[in-house]
């Protein structure tokens, strides 16, 4: 058995008789009574979710100097004070080491959030690019990190930063007190929901779950519910829909590319853009509640054309819908796929994301 | 009117001949929010302790085994589209096929309430 890690909140999990399962490398709540009503609740109220497990980098120098664009696929410099942006770390190979989210803190300040389970690795990956003066540090231990995710969100988060909630923009972020201590609130999620995070010093984050936890409208959401709302988005998952192995514009995450700047991995990406690609990421919404799970086949037109990354049921739809890579000709709208493994055969249509359309997200 | 449980966690309800069957609380509790269920035709033959039914949850896909051996002679099509029946009610509306038990003496293979409530006791 590997050795799992406990966020802050894992007693107050077990207290609220979540179920827990491995995650990342962590002990994390995947349901506490319904992964479906959770769901809904995030689409209709607020949704609490414990995302500690994440990691968060500090970095502070010249960017210029420092080479820090070379680890990253899209512009770092060109962020502004106050705002994040998504994108991607990529191997030689252009092959994705992670997705991540980088924050412009200053001038010569970031913070770069990355998944549980490459933590490591990307700052590896990072630091190995990096020149000349610089702070590059590893904060995870000490950073605590809770989203806040549903159409009242802000409602609910009002009375604890009156100044400055309804300023924030879609992908801002600023800094405020909370319980005495200096916080991070950042106006984004993995939901599709209008949503924050809240990036705190560990040792405040089991008495913020808990208070937020008394307003009526907010309720614990497990993993299993943040899994179902970033697949009803189209949101790909790294390490089931994103790896080594893939290239962005495979991964139909091309638009987070910059050209214009140099990366790691930017060769291999210049010839797939004017060679073409094999396979890409497509979303598909399947004809009934049957839905497929990552490895499922993908065929057209008895053909083996290629496989399901992730798959669940839609309580949005009503409906299975996944992601997955086909080959690049069977990834326009309306296609016809069969999924399949073993007996189980399910029907189902290549759809644009979002399945999901009525999101408050950006309101 | 009797009641018996499997190992499997299924029930069969056996009235005359008839035998109803479905899955227990505990099942559907494991399994959380069910999705879908794949129904047997009606006139198919369940063979005891053998798959006759897959459930779909959020979670996973898992194999339903017949708690006896039998024709089909009615299948709930209400689950087809409110599966979410057999979390609310696992062992009244949330039924899901109903057979002519061909084996009565298989029912020797099962357990009572009291049997299987212990039995689940000593799983957690």
């Amino acid at each position: 058995m590997e050795n799992l890690k406990s966020t802050p909140l894992e007693a107050e999990h077990i207290k609220l008789k979540a179920k827990m399962a491995p995650f990342g490398g962590w002990n994390m709540p995947i349901q506490y009574e319904s992964i479906i009503e959770e769901h809904n609740q995030c689409r209709s109220k607020v949704a609490l979710f414990d995302t500690c497990h994440m990691g968060e980098f500090f970095f502070k120098g010249d960017l210029q100097e420092t080479n820090i664009e070379m680890a990253f696929s899209f512009n770092i410099g060109t962020i502004k004070i106050g705002k994040c942006r998504y994108g991607l770390i990529l191997n030689e190979k252009g092959g994705i080491v992670d997705d991540c989210i980088v924050y412009r803190l200053s001038e010569d300040e970031l913070m770069m959030v990355v998944n549980a389970g490459t933590k490591d690795k990307d700052f590896n990956v990072i630091k190995s690019v990096l020149k000349g003066n610089f702070v590059f540090e590893d904060k995870s231990d000490v950073t605590s990190k809770l989203d806040v995710q549903g159409p009242l969100s802000r409602d609910v988060l009002r009375k604890y930063f009156p100044n400055v909630i309804d300023e924030l923009k879609y992908f801002s972020f600023t800094k405020d007190k909370l319980l005495g201590e200096e916080i991070l609130l950042s106006r984004t999620g993995y939901t599709g929901e209008l949503g924050f995070e809240i990036y705190m010093p560990s040792k405040i984050c089991v008495d913020v779950w808990n208070d937020l936890l008394k307003d009526e409208r907010v309720k614990p959401a497990g993993l299993g519910a943040r899994d179902l709302l970033r697949l009803e988005m189209g949101y790909p998952l790294y390490g089931s829909d994103l790896d080594e192995d893939t290239t962005p514009l495979e991964a139909d995450l091309t638009y987070f590319v910059h050209f214009d700047k140099d990366f790691v991995g930017k060769d291999v990406l210049i010839k797939q853009k004017n060679n073409g690609i094999e396979k890409i990421r497509v979303g598909f919404v399947c004809e009934g509640r049957r839905a497929p799970r990552h490895g499922y086949k993908i065929f057209a037109e008895g053909e083996d054309i290629g496989y399901v990354t992730s798959g669940g049921f839609s309580p949005s739809l009503g409906k299975g819908i996944g992601m997955g890579y086909v080959k690049t000709k069977y990834s326009t709208e309306n296609s016809l796929l069969e999924l399949s493994q073993d007996k189980v055969k399910i029907k189902a249509v290549v759809e644009k994301f979002p399945f999901y359309k009525d999101g408050s997200l950006r309101k | 009117m009797s009641k018996y449980y499997s190992k499997d966690h299924e029930w069969v309800e056996i009235e005359g001949n008839i035998g109803i069957i479905g899955i227990t609380d505990y099942a559907q509790h494991q399994l959380g929010d069910i999705t879908y269920v794949e129904l047997p035709e009606v006139g198919s033959e369940l063979k005891q302790f053998n798959v006759f039914c897959t459930i779909e949850s959020v979670k996973a896909a898992s194999d339903v085994y017949a708690p006896v051996t039998g024709k089909v002679i009615e299948v709930n099509t209400k689950l087809e589209n409110e599966p979410e029946i057999i979390n609310k009610d696992p062992e009244g509306e949330g039924w899901i096929v109903k057979v002519e038990v061909s084996e009565m003496s298989e029912l020797s293979n099962l357990m009572d309430k009291d049997s299987y409530e212990n039995y689940v006791k000593g799983l957690d």
